[in-house]
């Protein structure tokens, strides 16, 4: 256990960011989760006494018949945003006392830093890099996710949970959302910072960043691992191309179906109530996302580099 | 008094004229003692209640006494507040909902435009002089280290925040209608934010930045069809000269264009295009109805039904 090394990660001062999101994330993913937990047992509640249903003000808060339901912006707002102003200065002000903003040599093209790391905040997408082309995990993929993210309000139809926290009327959405950011974005990034080490190589906290370390993996191609009796495995190019078009396509057809099998059964109402559109462009933002970790265990557990090889591009 | 005096003397006149005027210094005297004390005293009584005074009366549009008109006066009136409504509901001021992240978040762009043009009197972005800039800036300039500190810290909060505000506002489902374009919004400013920082990571020209620049612009040569080696980059004739990687870093390495034309994207045109997109999501916050909640619970029999009050005339 080399201590030393890990106190060096943690305390790099650009890592103290990712250091603070962490206990940060779990803070406000309970507050949600807290308040979700309680307007979901609210909900239960109402739809058990349409009665109650009827009378009840519907929130979790406390509210009686006489008090006003409207309160001024001056001073009530105000004077929390003027406070969230002052503790974010002193949070800020302490913040730049006491650790200093980090500055290395004069920058030196001769002379390549190892690890050479992103920003924090791209650190997901470099990540990305090691399953994953460039062109897939540094264009593709941002590109998607601004896509995807623009889309959500447009895809999403459930007129449920508008305006306040709840899991039992979202659950796909919301489980879809914090899979995307908790663990595709944010795990990553901290994979990013603290697992890799130079040669962008993994180590596990607390293990001595060896620059000579050689890892000698043997990373084969899908096309490659075809089992004779599958008539495998493929050679010529042609044949490797077909063969990727139809692992990939198959990969969205069957996928396809087994969202559209899902939706039927466990969401027919929010199925009922998408276009076409909405839904093919669900499950297709869908299937890409969960292509991702698919294409990482291929990779990490079975040394499999690319399903899809073309003269143009691989996959 | 003065035309007895002068009937019986020779020179009548010239004394006079001598008397009249000592007469009226003495009065003048006399007003001196006695008025101008008291027109004082009436004025500095005025000066106890300055919302009374010409000045203060200018200033703001309207009085001062604790009224409910004036406390919706005091934010309607006022450029700055006048992005609040007038009165909002009672529950939205509660912090476990909001989390207070949108607000922040504007609050350190304000914060880093401040503390960024302090840094921009000291910094000139030629590859002679901006890593000694830095130096100079944590050696010598007065509070220089700390105003750099500031402004990196603040940068990494920021983004922070903003993905934070983007994870509650998923979270309440504060997307849905009517919200959805300006989620959109959002998405861009989040957007921007990453690449403000990441323009930023530059300047210090560091290693630090030089390498995190290299490895992210990198990418930019693998975009299909616009970078060179990317899918059928080189098929469209793109070369490390003229792909789209050497526009974004005017040249085929980073060198001194890169780091102008980071200087400009990150002290001039990001920050403008951010600040005309901030423009629009408040106002639409507004317009489209405030924020999101926290809204009274629906309940799932209600999802396909018409909404209750003047929501459900309008649908």
């Amino acid at each position: 256990m080399d201590w030393r090394q890990l106190w060096e990660i943690c305390s790099a001062p650009d890592n103290v960011p990712i250091v603070a999101l962490i206990p940060l994330l779990a803070f406000y993913i309970y507050l949600a989760w807290r308040q979700a937990h309680a307007n979901d047992q609210l909900i239960g509640q109402l739809e058990a006494d349409p009665a109650l249903a009827k009378t009840h003000h519907r929130k979790t808060w406390p509210f009686k018949p006489g008090w006003q339901k409207e309160v001024h912006v001056w001073p009530f707002l105000l004077r929390i945003e003027f406070l969230g102003a002052i503790i974010v200065t002193i949070i800020l002000m302490i913040w730049s006392i006491t650790l200093n903003a980090p500055l290395e040599e004069p920058a030196n093209p001769n002379l390549t830093m190892n690890p050479a790391k992103a920003p924090w905040y791209f650190l997901g997408l470099q990540e990305m890099l090691v399953y994953f082309d460039p062109w897939i995990a540094g264009v593709v993929m941002p590109t998607m996710i601004i896509i995807g993210l623009m889309v959500i309000p447009y895809i999403d139809t459930n007129p449920l949970g508008s305006g306040y926290y709840t899991w039992k009327q979202r659950r796909f959405s919301i489980s879809t959302f914090l899979f995307g950011f908790v663990i595709l974005w944010v795990a990553m990034i901290i994979i990013g910072t603290f697992i890799r080490g130079p040669g962008w190589q993994w180590f596990w906290p607390g293990q001595t960043w060896d620059h000579n370390r050689l890892i000698y993996e043997v990373n084969r191609d899908l096309p490659d691992e075809v089992p004779r009796w599958l008539g495998g495995p493929i050679t010529s190019n042609w044949a490797k191309g077909v063969f990727g078009a139809i692992v990939v396509g198959g990969y969205y057809l069957i996928g396809g179906g087994a969202v559209y099998s899902l939706f039927r059964r466990r969401m027919a109402k929010d199925f009922q109530r998408m276009s076409l559109l909405q839904f093919s462009l669900m499950a297709f933002l869908w299937l890409t996302m969960v292509a991702l970790p698919l294409k990482m265990s291929l990779r990490l557990l079975w040394h499999i580099k690319y399903v899809w090889i073309t003269p143009w591009f691989n996959i | 008094m003065a035309d007895e005096n002068n009937a019986n003397g020779k020179n009548g006149n010239k004394t006079g004229l001598l008397d009249k005027v000592t007469t009226g210094v003495k009065d003048d005297i006399q007003a001196l003692k006695t008025d101008i004390p008291a027109k004082a005293k009436e004025q500095i009584e005025g000066l106890k209640d300055p919302t009374k005074t010409q000045v203060y009366t200018s200033i703001f549009r309207h009085k001062h006494d604790d009224t409910p008109r004036n406390r919706a006066l005091g934010v309607l009136s006022n450029v700055f507040l006048h992005l609040h409504p007038a009165k909002i509901n009672r529950d939205a001021v509660r912090y476990s909902y909001t989390w207070g992240m949108g607000g922040i978040t504007f609050y350190l762009f304000i914060i880093l435009t401040y503390t960024g043009v302090l840094l921009m009197f000291y910094y000139h972005p030629s590859k002679v002089q901006a890593f000694r800039d830095v130096l100079y800036l944590e050696h010598d300039v007065p509070f220089g280290k700390i105003l750099r500190n500031m402004h990196r810290w603040a940068a990494h909060l920021m983004v922070i925040a903003v993905w934070l505000h983007m994870f509650r506002v998923f979270l309440t489902g504060s997307y849905k209608k009517p919200r959805e374009f300006n989620w959109n919004i959002g998405v861009l400013l989040l957007v921007f934010t990453l690449l403000l920082s990441f323009t930023g990571y530059l300047l210090p020209d560091d290693q630090l930045g030089f390498w995190a620049v290299t490895v992210g612009t990198n990418m930019a040569r693998a975009t299909p069809l616009l970078g060179h080696e990317g899918p059928f980059g080189s098929q469209l004739g793109m070369t490390p000269y003229n792909d789209v990687r050497f526009g974004l870093l005017g040249g085929s390495i980073v060198d001194a264009n890169a780091l102008l034309r980071s200087y400009i994207w990150h002290c001039i045109g990001i920050p403008i295009v951010a600040s005309v997109l901030m423009i629009v999501h408040f106002w639409r916050v507004r317009k489209d109805g405030g924020i999101s909640g926290p809204a009274p619970v629906m309940l799932t029999e209600e999802a396909d039904k018409p909404r209750r009050g003047p929501k459900a005339a309008g649908e």
